[in-house]
């Protein structure tokens, strides 16, 4: 272990990639930000476009955030069951991950959008019946789940099955060992979960649950396929009614990867934090 | 007296139902008194852990059957928690949990399991760790102490939930040569106290010293047992001849 560590240091050393090494694409992705924050600031042109799109920055990080928060619990809960002792638990888990993985999220944002929202209003209705029949509260319509909030709930569905599956890794990684020495204390399977497993395995796929948020942070631009007004959408509709594809689609670009590079290097931090803790 | 830990016609096979597999445990019986140490010797894949594991029921019996004390740890409805309390574990690996400190480790249990309150927990942890000679490494992680001072805290860990009985799987065979003696001073002060202890250990020294029984396993089977002096010096059994040949 310590051994195989020494000769990734050495290999990265020799490569010029050791931790006293500059990271020549970090300074040119700084660059590159620079010199267009420069040019945007210069050109009133810009300013004017750098104010519309910016209106919906707000949008795609409620939406990154609010589908992030809701993925982990999902993912969370699938995990833990596609790691359950019950194989029956295991193979609806693996059943939804598998179903939800191979389709595109595009896909599953359209379905969610017109299939899942009015069928979930229809259940709902169903389920409320007695009580839309007396007339206390209202028939639910499709309506009333606006496009932002299928967007997340579509996000969600999608991401939860990622997650599952870096929690379900993650409960595997940890040791076996402990495992047993946690039953023949008489711990229940529950404590041990809790106590023993899950602080292990979190810690194990912190980076890798990162990870999936730079990821969600990009793939919020989708719910612009339904019109939501996050930056890509507000982009799409500036820049078609403008003809200045060029600018607004780099200030566009700008936004994303100032969000998307910052959270990469915090993980990359964070990575390096663990593995140093690891090693201690 | 009666015996504490009583073992009767175990038998445990790996792999596929009805197939052949392989015999882990083969009709093996046998019984520890109270305060009794036992040390069980024998080839690898003999079927020592298992029976260890057996006993604390970390792996189900095919057929057979196992009590320690008054409860049968091999009931369908066998209450796991109080068996586990009755006899505790020690690893060959350790198996202390990586993310807790030494304290933490030893004290974990305690307050899931018997409901000890905090302070009451950590005050009985810290007078187990400076009965096995850690007393500094309170605060310390698992993975800053070397395999001898790793071993001594998972015996704590095993004591601090009050077991009548320890067992012990090849406790110091992941051990360099020059931490095992620790760990044994450890195990033999537990034996002069008078713990009962089934400890599975190719350590002929310690097992002389310490032993009132020695059990040789073989192919699932315990082949012979009695004194260390009988087992070590005039084994009646042509295979536990070899196997002394080869270890000794
Ligand atoms: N979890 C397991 N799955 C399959 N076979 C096992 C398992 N555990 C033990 N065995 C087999 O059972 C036999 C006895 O193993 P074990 O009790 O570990 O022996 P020992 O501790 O004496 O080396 C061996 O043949 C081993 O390969
Ligand atoms: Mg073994």
């Amino acid at each position: 272990m310590s051994d195989s560590g020494e000769r990734g240091a050495a290999g990265r050393a020799r490569r010029g990639e050791g931790a006293g090494a500059v990271p020549w694409w970090l300074v040119a992705l700084l660059l590159l930000g620079l010199w267009a924050l420069a040019a945007f600031l210069a050109s009133p042109g810009y300013r004017v476009i750098l104010r519309a799109v910016a209106s919906g920055l707000g949008v795609t990080l409620r939406v990154s955030l609010v589908a992030y928060a809701a993925s982990l619990a999902l993912g969370l809960g699938l995990g833990l069951l596609r790691s359950s002792r019950l194989r029956a638990c295991r193979e609806a888990a693996t059943f939804y991950i598998e179903l939800v993985r191979g389709l595109p999220m595009l896909v599953i944002l359209y379905y969610i959008a017109f299939v899942g929202a009015p069928a979930l209003a229809a259940a709902l209705n169903a389920l409320l019946k007695p009580l839309i029949a007396s007339g206390a509260i209202g028939a639910v319509e499709a309506r009333s789940f606006d496009f932002a909030t299928r967007a997340v709930l579509a996000l969600t569905l999608g991401y939860a099955a990622f997650i599952a599956e870096i929690f379900r890794a993650g409960i595997e990684s940890v040791d076996r060992g402990q495992i047993e020495a946690a039953r023949a204390l008489g711990l229940s399977e529950g404590q041990l979960m809790r106590r023993v497993v899950l602080p292990q395995a979190l810690r194990n796929v912190l980076p890798a649950l990162a990870n999936e948020f730079v990821a969600i942070v990009k793939d919020s631009s989708l719910v612009s396929a339904l019109g939501v007004q996050d930056i890509t959408q507000l982009g799409k509709v500036y820049s078609a009614s403008t003809f200045r594809f060029f600018e607004t689609y780099n200030v566009v670009a700008f936004f994303y990867l100032c969000l998307t590079v910052s959270l990469s290097l915090l993980v990359r931090a964070l990575e390096r934090r663990l593995k140093r803790g690891l090693a201690r | 007296m009666s015996a504490f830990i009583r073992v009767v016609e175990a038998s445990k096979r790996f792999g596929p139902r009805g197939g052949p597999g392989a015999v882990a445990l083969d009709r093996v019986s046998l019984e520890l008194g109270s305060g009794e140490v036992a040390v069980v010797i024998g080839p690898s894949g003999s079927g020592k852990s298992t029976l260890l594991r057996a006993i604390n029921r970390l792996e189900e019996l095919d057929s057979g059957r196992i009590w320690v004390g008054d409860d049968e740890v091999t009931a369908r409805r066998a209450d796991l928690r109080r068996i586990r309390e009755e006899a505790g574990m020690v690893f060959q690996a350790f198996n202390l949990f990586a993310h807790l400190t030494v304290l933490e480790n030893v004290s974990l249990a305690p307050r899931l399991v018997r409901g000890l309150g905090r302070a009451e927990a950590r005050e009985a942890a810290e007078a187990l760790l400076k009965r096995v000679g850690l007393a500094d490494k309170l605060g310390s992680y698992p993975r800053q102490l070397s395999g001898g001072q790793q071993q001594r805290a998972a015996i704590a860990r095993a004591l601090a939930m009050s077991p009548k009985a320890l067992l012990f799987d090849e406790p110091t065979s992941a051990l360099d040569p020059e931490m095992i003696k620790e760990v044994l001073d450890v195990m033999a002060g537990l034996a002069a106290e008078g713990m009962t202890m089934l400890v599975v250990s190719h350590e002929m020294g310690f097992a002389r010293a310490v032993a009132d029984r020695v059990v040789f396993m073989d192919g699932g089977r315990i082949v012979e047992e009695g004194s260390p002096e009988q087992v070590f010096d005039g084994p009646r059994e042509e295979r536990t001849r070899e196997f002394l040949a080869h270890v000794l």
